[in-house]
């Protein structure tokens, strides 16, 4: 209808706006922040300070720099010239591989537990515990112990990955389980439907939309974790890249690379919704 | 005059002084919802429980239907006394109950399955478009319950509970959320399924005229706490009945004035009832409301209509 049509172009316009402002206001701010340039530096010395002390520019980059920066990851992203040194896409593959095992995994552990401790009023009140206690605990306070006894760092990084992404899933399956409507439980009660088929063709379809709700909060969660993760153990990966990019004082990547993790992100989040979408039905 | 009830025909349903008895959070003791009901529903009967809510009607429902037990008394269905659920005893629930996952045929292939675990998806395919077909839904097999309306789901609950083909069709209320217009349409197929199945039935309503016209007999409920069956009423009117022409029929206005006698005013005056010394509560009284034959009053006047009454005890 012309009317949703409107409302889809506005809404598109207005963002372009937004952007467009606050690119502005950007390169305002930058330019604004000049500083005089230094003089009489030794050539060596003076590219070891960066542009801020020698040529007096700003800390931050302009916007054209940063959009200049990310179609170089762009055009070239799979290159490896080294540890130190390698493209946007092998990286983001690496962190991507991370999340994914690690709640891959998660998801494994966490659905049947779920489903245990929704079905079990005993063993949901024996587990809570357990589970408030380390509910909490940031994952990356994992991450020591996790690296004394794994030894392996990037091995490391999947299990916090794993810790970190286990609570969601593992609560909202749980309540997801429990919240089943009784009406349908008496329906296979009175078709004498056995326990195993109950639980896979009434209670695992009632609860889908809330057990994937669940995963798409995880899967946020476990990829803001992995950047984190990545900052402190190194070697590969978006994380390691932020952290690298900062030590070589460029502040345009540092800029980009946090322009690819939100979009990864936001294509994982996207990923899962269509696939709560599928699981979704109109009560 | 009215068919007089086959007693030939084997009990299919036995309940026998049942009692069910919550606990009381308030006052640390129990409330007794119902207590002493004893009927019999014999096997091709259609019998109809009527009662204010409250009574513990839907309770009753979910003990004969195995999804609850009684706290004393017996439920005996086919000589065999129950223990749990099972798929000789088919329900429809108040609301449809339908999985919205499921469209309308996986609904019913669900129950089919149940049933017949070893069947083939062709034959079970087969025998579920056969009770879509009954209950008028042919071409909505593939929708799912959010498509539906009201009345169409229901029907597919109907059509879930007959695909087993049960021994007894266990009801609560299952058209009390439809306007009236579906659920005089939907009143209609029942009758003509039953009939033509020859279903034992039970079905829990407080629409008079639904019990009038669906019932062989009528179980009266009084309200509840300490509820108890009251009195049980033949259907004076003809069987092959219709929605359309019941009311025409001399006996049809002193049914309904009994019932809603009954609604009105003793189900909450029972107490001055059973003081009379020769109430059995396992052995209710049996009413025949009907016309007199030589009135020269209206038959909708209720004086002319207690004289019509005739109470006998039953055998």
């Amino acid at each position: 209808m012309t009317t949703d049509n409107n409302f889809g172009l506005k809404a598109g316009l207005l963002s372009l706006v937004i952007l467009v402002f606050f690119l502005f206001s950007w390169h305002a701010l930058v330019v604004a922040q000049q500083g005089p340039a230094a003089e009489g530096l030794d050539p060596e010395y003076a590219a070891l300070l960066g542009k801020q002390a020698t040529e007096g520019d700003s800390a931050l980059p302009k916007p054209h720099e940063v959009g200049a920066e990310l179609w170089r990851h762009i055009s070239d992203p799979f290159y490896d010239a080294g540890p130190n040194d390698k493209g946007i896409g092998i990286q983001l593959a690496y962190s991507l591989f991370r999340v994914l095992t690690g709640f891959g995994l998660a998801a494994l552990v966490a659905v049947p537990l779920g489903f245990l401790i929704g079905m079990s009023p005993i063993m949901h009140k024996a587990l809570n515990p357990f589970i408030q206690l380390f509910k909490p605990v940031s994952p990356l306070a994992w991450m020591p112990l996790a690296l004394y006894t794994i030894k392996d760092s990037s091995l490391s990084a999947i299990f916090v990955i794993f810790i970190c992404s286990i609570w969601p899933m593992l609560i909202n399956t749980a309540f997801g389980v429990s919240n089943v409507r009784k009406e349908w439980l008496n329906v296979a009660k009175t078709l004498e439907v056995k326990p195993l088929r109950t639980a896979f063709r009434v209670i695992l379809p009632a609860a889908a939309p809330t057990i994937l709700t669940g995963m798409r909060i995880s899967i946020g969660i476990a990829w803001l974790v992995i950047v984190a993760a990545e900052m402190l153990v190194g070697g590969t990966g978006i994380g390691y890249f932020v952290w690298n990019e900062w030590n070589n004082l460029s502040i345009t990547g540092v800029v980009s690379a946090i322009v690819f993790i939100g979009l990864v992100g936001m294509c994982l989040d996207m990923a899962l919704a269509r696939a709560a979408k599928l699981v979704a039905y109109a009560e | 005059m009215a068919d007089q009830p086959d007693t030939s025909a084997r009990k299919m349903i036995e309940v026998e002084g049942l009692e069910r008895r919550f606990p009381n959070p308030a006052d640390k003791g129990e409330t007794q919802v119902f207590g002493e009901v004893s009927f019999t529903v014999a096997e091709g009967e259609f019998v109809c429980l009527i009662g204010h809510s409250g009574c513990g009607k839907t309770t009753l429902l979910n003990i004969l239907a195995g999804l609850d037990a009684p706290t004393s008394g017996h439920v005996i269905v086919d000589g065999k006394e129950i223990s749990g659920t099972s798929l000789d005893r088919a329900v429809v629930f108040q609301g449809h109950a339908l999985m919205p996952w499921m469209s309308a045929m996986t609904n019913i292939a669900f129950a089919v399955e149940s049933r017949w675990p070893n069947w083939s998806s062709a034959k079970i395919r087969e025998h579920c478009q056969q009770y879509i077909d009954m209950v008028h839904l042919t071409g909505s097999e593939d929708k799912k319950p959010a498509q539906l309306s009201g009345g169409m789901k229901q029907r597919v609950g109907i059509a879930r509970a007959f695909s087993i083909e049960p021994k007894i069709l266990l009801m609560d209320e299952p058209f009390s959320a439809l306007d009236a217009l579906t659920r005089g349409s939907l009143q209609d197929e029942l009758v003509t399924i039953c009939k033509a199945t020859n279903q034992t039935s039970f079905m829990i309503t407080h629409d008079i005229d639904e019990a009038i016209l669906l019932a062989d007999r009528i179980v009266l409920m009084t309200n509840g706490p300490e509820a108890r069956v009251c009195e049980i009423v033949e259907n004076t009117l003809p069987k092959g009945r219709t929605r359309s022409d019941m009311h025409k029929h001399e006996n049809y206005y002193p049914m309904r004035n009994h019932l809603i006698e009954f609604l009105v005013n003793r189900s909450k005056n029972f107490a001055e009832e059973i003081s009379a010394a020769d109430f059995d509560p396992r052995n209710p009284p049996v009413a025949r409301p009907a016309a007199e034959t030589h009135s020269s009053g209206s038959p909708n006047s209720t004086s002319n209509n207690a004289a019509a009454t005739q109470e006998k005890k039953a055998s």
